[in-house]
């Protein structure tokens, strides 16, 4: 099954890219954003049937190599 | 004195460190990412580059390539690893130094010659180093080293600051900062002070005619230190 993890910068990391994407929007017109925080996001397809395993095996990959959990969180989301 | 460079996918200083080794006594090997043993090494560099394009964070894939484990064994053991540029990033990936390294405040690929102070000199690095202040040079996009306010704490109770970006005269302010570094760190030890991670290249810095010798002092002593 598929398993998706999104990870975003945890809030008192500074996120120059994101501050960058947030000045070109308003230079488009888009004026009213707060703020914008840039992640990434990952789908993986688990070779396993059983959702509660499948999401404790992506938990794992990202805590071991996905994500850094000294700047980031990590949210793991079963797809299908 | 054996000293050993891993050369990882993507790596572009480790021949730069491999002829500064040499040129200041070092006999020095260099061990290929995939390898699984380490040969027997006084110390271990991890260069500078681009391991593995820089994919997912910066070190984070070449931290769990093959001769890492061997790596993290020799330095818990005691060996002396010292991390440049793209090797510290791939030593926070580690955990053998604490911290990150985010992107450079600005945005900006920065390469250029820096003056860093030493703060700690009771290691195999800088013990009898004769001078305090490194003109040494920097080219990294991701060198802005950040880390959580309990592990500063840790860092500052262990004096684990290694380097800190100043002026000539050694002063440590917010406008000598290249990358938006937390309180200018440019380089860090572990707590027991076999590890070394830093953004600058010593390695650069050891042919007057080219750019400095600040690299050479660093270089020599460091051959003397291991004796």
């Amino acid at each position: 099954m598929k398993v998706s993890a999104i990870i975003t910068l945890k809030k008192d990391v500074l996120d120059p890219q994101g501050k960058v994407i947030h000045q070109a929007l308003d230079g488009m017109g888009f004026e009213n954003i707060n703020e914008v925080r840039q992640g990434k996001y990952f789908e993986i397809d688990v070779d396993e049937n059983d959702p509660s395993k499948a999401k404790a095996v992506v938990e794992e990959m990202c805590k071991k190599l996905l994500a850094n959990l000294v700047i980031e969180n990590f949210k793991i989301i079963e797809t299908q | 004195m054996k000293s050993s460079v891993i050369t990882f996918p993507g790596s572009n200083c480790d021949r730069d460190i491999d002829v500064a080794l040499k040129k200041f006594g070092f006999n020095n090997k260099m061990v290929w990412h995939g390898d699984i043993e380490l040969p027997k090494s006084d110390l271990v560099v991890l260069p500078g580059g681009f391991s593995y394009g820089d994919y997912l964070r910066c070190g984070s894939m070449a931290s769990k390539s093959k001769i890492m484990q061997s790596v993290i064994n020799f330095a818990k053991s005691g060996g002396l690893v010292m991390g440049i540029c793209n090797g510290f990033q791939i030593l926070v990936e580690t955990g053998l130094v604490p911290g990150v390294l985010l992107r450079n405040k600005y945005l900006e690929f920065i390469c250029k010659n820096v003056f860093v102070k030493l703060d700690n000199k009771e290691n195999a690095y800088f013990k009898n180093l004769n001078k305090d202040v490194l003109e040494l040079h920097i080219a990294h996009n991701e060198g802005n080293y950040f880390c959580t306010k309990d592990q500063l704490k840790e860092i500052n109770d262990n004096n684990q600051i290694a380097i800190y970006y100043c002026n000539i005269e050694g002063k440590i302010e917010d406008q000598y900062n290249p990358n938006g570094s937390i309180k200018n760190i440019a380089g860090i030890f572990n707590k027991e002070k076999n590890v070394l991670g830093m953004m600058p290249h010593p390695e650069r810095m050891i042919d007057q005619s080219l750019s400095g010798e600040d690299g050479s002092i660093f270089f020599k002593n460091l051959l003397n230190n291991i004796k």
